[in-house]
């Protein structure tokens, strides 16, 4: 169950603006406004910018998106493109999804 | 030192740079280091010291060559990587606060990663790059890239990724160290050798007769001449020690200085002086014969001349030796004391027979000694053929020769074929073969010492009769008499024969001569008697003449009183 009070902290590793990249930042923003509107928060990481960020979170691969909040740590690597597999590596149930009894 | 055949390479062309990894002996087998600016596997089955092997290259880059290195774990903490270095005596933290060193752990955790579309590993290229630039790295370690494979489904990705990863070290003008696990069919689980093909090192723990030696082989190594055997290496408080085969060509110097054994009556037997420096010496004998005290008396006489000698021991412990030394008049612990004498025991079951071989050569290196003393290598067979134990005492010598070492090995003889044959085998190597045997006659066991060969030195031919006394060792002559070879107790009653045949022979002489001044002084005594009477026989004729003298002159002193008388002359007078 979703909780009222629960947001999600979500931080967004990539290196420049490749495709990958980017289309990676439209699928979060989409996924989010569908389905946690107004209680998450993005934070988008360009480790060509700030590599030291990288030892951090145990970054290797870019894109990866890593869920700080809730805990525990999630981490979901490659373009986001399948919606389904982001969502429950978030674990957020969809909205548009009836939830069951 | 011993990388002669490397040295001949072809001067010119650009050759080859290397990156030296500082550890003992591997620098010699890749004719000087990794290929410089170069990637280099190394792979290897579990256990088997490629962790250490690479993080050692790391250290001894930042120490001794004063390169800083980074060291990218995929395995361990930086923490457990920093423990377990700590125990080879580095200081990891020392190394990683001075900006020497960065060690970069990178967790790959299955079950908190999901993957979705396309990737690259892009995050590790950009942390890998930061760590080294930070640092100004020249070395970099990626232990063990093949984790990823586990922890990431895309292997097309993964691939595509690692060649690219490999292009960018080379790029980026580092040397590195990529490991790898030991595949069943080939040599790394993920078939990494196909991107890393510049240096390939494979690691292996092999185990015979229940011994494990480690291994290590260069598999491949491009544009450069290399060791091909399997060179055993050892792990142990100082790192990693290869051991290359030394030269195989017999052109080691030679000495003409003697060395003494430390028995002057075996010097002479030797052929005077004792042993040629930096020779080797086989002392074989059955069990109980003394071999471990020649040899003590060997290292005795060494440090009593202030030279340097290293015992190793493969039977008795140090203070098993010293102790017993000293019931025979031999105070080693004074020259352990003075740090001329040192002692290394261990079981021969230790290890295999190879790693004997660098241990031995590890600590040689080290104590850098006069006289090296095996007592005895026969126990050596325990772990290895026979035809292993020469081919490792083959090296042994070789290098000590090289070194101007003088050697000593003893050697126990049983009385069955199997060390005959160590005799034969071995006694064909070294250069001086003392060989002590039990003469067992008449109820008693002695033992008799021969001087087998001594080369070069007019060596003695005959026996001699070899005693352990409380003030040492000595030589005897032992009896050779019209009933053989005396010796012990037989030979003692014999020369007990001789005296008593002096004595009596001299008691009769003494008979003898009282007899003639026996004699003597009869015949003085009958002289004496004869002259006695002759002195009165001519006393007799003496008086007779006196007295007709004596008449004579009363005759006439009367006779002119007469005629004194008759002219009555009274007053004329």
């Amino acid at each position: 169950m979703v909780t009222e009070e629960q947001t999600w902290e979500l931080r967004l590793y990539v290196a420049g603006k490749t495709p990958k990249s980017v289309s990676a930042i439209n699928n979060l923003n989409k996924y989010c406004e569908e389905h946690l509107k107004g209680k998450y928060k993005i934070e988008v990481i360009d480790l060509l910018l700030q590599p030291q960020l990288a030892e951090g979170d145990q970054i290797f691969a870019v894109p990866t998106l890593v869920r700080k909040v809730p805990v525990p740590i999630r981490k979901i690597i490659g373009d986001l493109s399948n919606e389904e597999k982001v969502l429950v590596g978030l674990n957020i149930i969809p909205l548009n999804q009836p939830v069951s009894e | 030192m011993i990388n002669k055949p490397y040295d001949q390479q072809v001067p010119g062309a650009q050759e080859l740079k290397k990156s030296p990894t500082g550890i003992n002996g591997l620098d010699e087998i890749t004719g000087g280091g990794l290929p410089l600016g170069r990637p280099t596997l190394i792979c290897g089955s579990a256990g088997c010291g490629k962790t250490l092997m690479s993080i050692e290259y790391i250290i001894r880059g930042a120490l001794e060559f004063n390169e800083p290195g980074v060291f990218m774990a995929f395995e361990e903490k930086a923490e457990e990587l920093s423990t377990n270095v700590a125990s080879l005596g580095f200081d990891l933290d020392q190394l990683v606060a001075d900006k020497m060193l960065r060690v970069d752990h990178v967790r790959i955790e299955r079950s908190e990663i999901e993957e979705t579309g396309e990737y690259d590993l892009d995050g590790l290229f950009i942390r890998l790059g930061y760590a080294i630039d930070s640092i100004g790295a020249k070395r970099v370690v990626l232990d063990t890239i093949e984790n990823l494979f586990s922890g990431l489904d895309n292997q097309s990705v993964l691939r595509a990724e690692l060649r690219r990863l490999f292009q960018w070290l080379k790029e980026k003008g580092v040397t590195a160290i990529i490991t790898g696990e030991r595949g069943e069919a080939s040599l790394t689980r993920q078939g990494l050798e196909e991107y890393v093909s510049d240096c390939v090192i494979l690691l292996e723990n092999r185990i015979a007769n229940q011994i494990s030696t480690r291994l290590l082989r260069i598999v491949k190594y491009r544009g450069s001449m290399h060791g091909t055997n399997e060179y055993p290496f050892l792990i142990d408080e100082e790192g990693i020690s290869v051991l290359p085969v030394t030269s195989l060509l017999l052109n080691a110097p030679v000495s003409t200085e003697s060395i003494s054994s430390g028995i002057e009556s075996l010097d002479i037997m030797l052929g005077g002086g004792g042993f040629y420096q930096g020779s080797s010496v086989l002392v074989s004998g059955t069990a109980g014969t003394g071999k471990t005290s020649i040899a003590a008396s060997f290292a005795n006489a060494t440090c009593l001349a202030g030279k340097r000698c290293i015992y190793f021991a493969f039977e008795e412990s140090p203070m098993q030796i010293r102790r017993n030394m000293q019931s025979i008049g031999m105070d080693l612990n004074t020259h352990v004391e003075a740090g001329l004498l040192e002692f290394h025991s261990s079981r021969p079951t230790l290890h295999g027979l190879e790693m004997h071989l660098v241990a031995i050569h590890k600590k040689i290196r080290k104590f850098k000694p006069d006289v090296v003393i095996l007592d005895p290598i026969t126990n050596l067979i325990t772990v290895g053929s026979v035809s292993e134990v020469k081919g490792m005492l083959i090296r042994l010598v070789d290098y000590l020769q090289n070194e101007q070492i003088t050697v000593m090995f003893t050697a126990l003889a049983l009385n069955n074929t199997l060390n005959e044959q160590t005799d034969e085998g071995i006694s064909s190597l070294v250069d001086a073969w003392v060989l002590i045997r039990d003469i067992e006659f008449n109820g008693e066991r002695n033992r008799g010492l021969y001087v087998m060969k001594s080369r070069g030195k007019g060596h003695s031919n005959q026996v001699r009769e070899f005693i352990i006394t409380n003030e040492g060792l000595d030589l005897v002559d032992v009896y050779l008499g019209p009933h053989g070879v005396l010796t012990g107790s037989a030979r003692e009653s014999h020369i007990l024969d001789k005296q008593t045949g002096k004595a009596l022979h001299g008691q009769a002489l003494s008979r003898k001569d009282r007899e003639v001044s026996r004699k003597r002084k009869l015949l003085e005594a009958k002289i004496a008697g004869l002259q006695t009477e002759f002195e009165s026989v001519e006393e007799e004729l003496n008086k007779v003449y006196l007295e007709e003298e004596l008449r004579t002159t009363i005759h006439e002193q009367t006779r002119l009183e007469m005629i004194d008388k008759r002219k009555g002359n009274k007053g004329i007078r």
